[in-house]
Formats: C-alpha cells, structure tokens, sequence
C-alpha cells in the first residue's frame, strides 16, 4: 500500500556534523553530566552500582593526575561519552565496521554513531572493538523502583537484558528538533534547537555542543577543525583522544595543561615513541 | 490387454485408493481451515473500541477535516489522538441522543475522563515516526498509511496478535519493511555507512 504511492519530495541535502568540546580547565568533576545523562536517557541501574563491572554510564569520569609528588601533584577530571568516531574513511568506526549485524552504524548525515538496541543480539564485539570503552552491556533487564518508570522519558526507547547501549548525543532531541524545523518549514535546524543533556547540565559551562561543519557555531570557531586532516584541531590547547589511532573522533578536549595533552595520546610523541 | 479394458480399470479404481484420496482432501481441508480461519481467531485477540467513532460524519461537520482533531503543536509533535476537552470543545450535550454520543458525555466528558482508546496504528517503542516531516515536508495525505479510515462510519474491533501484543493494522501495513520500502524508493539522504540506505536513526529512537 505505503510502495505505490507518490514519491516523497526529496529537500536539498543537507549535512551535519555534530560534535563536543569539553573544557577540562572548567570540568571539576561535579558528575552532574552523568546525572542528567542516566535520566535524560533511561539508563537503568543496579541494586550496587559501585561495581563498574556491571553498571551501565553513557558518560563516564575518569580521574587522571600528573604523578607529581606533593605539591607539584595535579588532577583532572576527563568527562568520557561516545567518541562518535568517524574513522579514516566516513564512517569507518572501530565499533561500525566490526557489527555483524548493521544495530551500530555511522550516520553520514549527522556524523553520529547510532545504536540500535532492537536490532543487537549482543555478541558484544563492539565493546571490544571500541577503544574507548564507552559502550555497555545490559547484563540484567531494566528493573525500576517503584513509581519510577512513570519518570522514563518517553522519546528514548528502553533496553533490554542482552543489548549493547551507548551515548547516542541525544538523538531524540535531534529528532525533535528536526520535527519542528518540519513544522515550520525550515530546512536547517538551529544550534540551540538541538543541544544535548550533558551540555545544558554542565554548571560550570565545560561542554560546547554543535555543527563542526557551521562556521557560526560556537564549537567550529573554538576547535577550528582541519577537515583535510580528518577534522584534526588547529587549535593548539585542543586534542582528541588516542588521535594517533586515526579513529577520528567527533569529541574535542580544551585543557591549557600540557600533561593533560599528554596524558590524552599515552604521552606518545609525532614518531610513536612514548 | 485390450484398450477398453484398461479404460474401464482406470473408471473403477480399487476401493483403498480412493478412500486414501478422499483422507488426504479431508485432511488437506481441515488444516486449510485450520490456517486460514482457527489459527488468526487464536492469534488476533478481537476487542472493541470503548465507544464506535462515526470520521466520516465528523470530518463532513468539522472546520478543518482531520486537522480539526488530529493537529500539530507548536514543538512540532503530533497530537494523535485527541484528548477529552477536544471533545468537549463541540460536544457540551447531548444533541443527536446517538448511544454513542450520550455514552461520551455520560462517562468521559462529564466525569473528565480520557477515552481508553486502542490505537490501531501503535508502534513499537524502538519507533520514531515524525508527523511533521512526512505530512508537512513530504506532503503525504494520511491515507497514504492509515487506509480509509476517515471515511469509516463506525469503529472496527481492535485485533491485537497476542503473540507479540501489537496490532494487526500494524502487522498488516505499517512494518518496518514497509517504511523501508519507501524509504528506499525515496531515498532521504543515504546516511548509513554501512548500507548506503537511509540512516537507522530516522525511524529509531
């Protein structure tokens, strides 16, 4: 019935890019992105959630310190969601070209990595694939104290024992964004129609979210992205990390630190040498 | 042996032969009906609406046909099916004195409760469909997926496969292939990596 009808109005394409800045001088560790991250998107959680074998975090902080001896000691807290890689190719990501079964892809359209749960059958080869450990297993299936599935937000689907879930950049608010641009007949939409949770939850203002490919968006001017590098930074205080994997992450870091830089690539140098 | 013969062997098959035929339809029957009539009446479990819905009376009567119930807010969301004070909004009483009618002001819109309508198009939860952009964008009518069912003078049983509790409307005509059909033939923006065909995320959440 849906087949034989008229064919759909194909719009001008149109190409997005999202990534995250994450300033690290501003990040204090608060944890408030990950807050907001669990009950933005209905992640569910253990009876013990204090062992990290078995807890699932779509935002994840690590804490990481220069070594020093006191007082030379410093520490810094590392915000870690998706990378949302792109890899060398568009859309190479070591978790896309490992999933046998298409529930993880790259969206060449808004360079998010999307995951699928519904299509997963959780062989979990890409959580091993993934360099980042950013994706999670649902060992158990969601159990929620009493009342609270009334609270789940009803624009993210919830998983199920046996799928792999990971940070989507909230697509949903993607999606809504894009039905109001529909709705009023815009065909772009704007930076503030679509930021994600961690972003608007941050209080100290660590997380820049937006286009990497619009010039008038905050994150393009502050990363200013070398698109023939495979969106290397020019700025000098920004890096990505592991960036010498060439899985080409849309997730930028800011810090003024140089050890922070370092500690980013495993203090690898330009010639590989640690 | 001569051909008569045998022709009139052929007209008088043996006895056991033909009461193996005449098993074998016997059988062959009952399962066709076991499959085309017992198995969908276990499958489907057959409910009414709580209250039968005359669309075409109402989008004759209405301002703005289907858009008069079935509207867009303002975030670009679509109000799918309408709340009780859309029905109080025309109907404060009792006018034509219809079962129906009396029923819907007797015990939805006088207690304010809201109709426990059972939507023939449900989709699972991993769905997202948007409105906005197939009918405002696309320009697609809703009888492109909904059938015609604006121009129903009743309301039909809701027939839920109990095997996997959704519809059957929804088994019938709004799978996921047949989105992906469209989606193939129209080709939004290509965006997977992996198949070149449309992105999961369009239709997923």
């Amino acid at each position: 019935m849906i087949s034989g009808t008229k064919a759909m109005k194909t719009k001008t394409k149109q190409t997005y890019h999202f990534g995250m800045l994450i300033d690290l001088d501003r990040c204090n560790g608060c944890g408030s992105c990950m807050v907001a991250c669990m009950s933005e998107n209905n992640i569910s959680f253990r009876p013990d959630e204090t062992d990290k074998q078995t807890s699932i975090t779509w935002m994840r902080m690590y804490r990481i310190s220069n070594r020093k001896p006191f007082p030379d000691t410093e520490r810094c807290f590392l915000p870690m969601p998706c990378m949302h890689c792109e890899g060398k190719e568009s859309g190479h990501s070591p978790c896309v070209s490992v999933c046998p079964v298409t529930a993880t892809d790259y969206d060449r359209n808004t360079g998010i990595v999307s995951q699928i749960p519904s299509r997963c059958f959780g062989c979990r080869y890409c959580m091993v694939a993934c360099p980042y450990h950013a994706r999670s297993f649902n060992w158990w299936d969601p159990v929620w104290p009493k009342g609270m599935e009334q609270m789940l937000n009803p624009d993210v689907s919830v998983r199920m024992r046996g799928v792999v879930e990971k940070c989507s950049f909230c697509y949903h608010r993607y999606q809504s964004a894009r039905d109001k641009a529909h709705l009023q007949g815009r065909p772009r939409i704007e930076e503030s129609d679509y930021q994600t949770s961690c972003t608007e939850a941050c209080p100290t203002g660590a997380i820049t979210f937006g286009d990497l490919n619009n010039p008038q968006h905050r994150i393009t001017q502050m990363v200013n992205p070398d698109r023939n590098l495979s969106g290397k930074p020019r700025n000098p205080q920004v890096f990505r990390l592991l960036e010498k994997l060439g899985t080409n992450p849309s997730v930028y870091y800011h810090s003024s630190k140089q050890w922070v830089r370092e500690v980013s690539d495993n203090h690898i140098d330009d010639k590989g040498r640690s | 042996m001569s051909r008569n013969t045998r022709n009139s062997s052929d007209q008088q098959l043996p006895g056991s032969v033909r009461l193996h035929a005449l098993a074998f339809m016997l059988g062959f029957g009952c399962l066709l009906l076991i499959g085309w009539v017992a198995f969908p009446a276990l499958l489907y479990k057959n409910t009414p609406q709580p209250l039968s819905f005359n669309h075409r009376l109402h989008t004759k009567i209405a301002d703005d046909g289907c858009n008069s119930c079935h509207f867009f807010r303002k975030d670009g969301r679509f109000s799918g099916i309408p709340g009780i004070e859309t029905c109080r909004a025309c109907h404060t009483k009792v006018e034509t004195g219809g079962d129906s009618e009396t029923q819907l002001i007797r015990d939805y819109i006088a207690k304010t409760v809201e109709i426990p309508w059972q939507v023939y198009a449900r989709q699972p939860d991993s769905v997202f469909f948007s409105h906005a952009a197939h009918v405002r964008s696309a320009e697609l009518g809703c009888e492109t997926c909904h059938g015609d069912i604006g121009q129903s003078a009743v309301s039909r049983h809701y027939e839920e496969n109990v095997m996997t509790g959704y519809s059957r409307d929804m088994e019938e005509s709004m799978k996921m292939d047949d989105c992906a059909n469209c989606h193939e033939e129209t080709k939004q923006d290509g965006a997977s990596a992996q198949t070149d065909r449309d992105g999961c995320f369009i239709c997923h959440k």
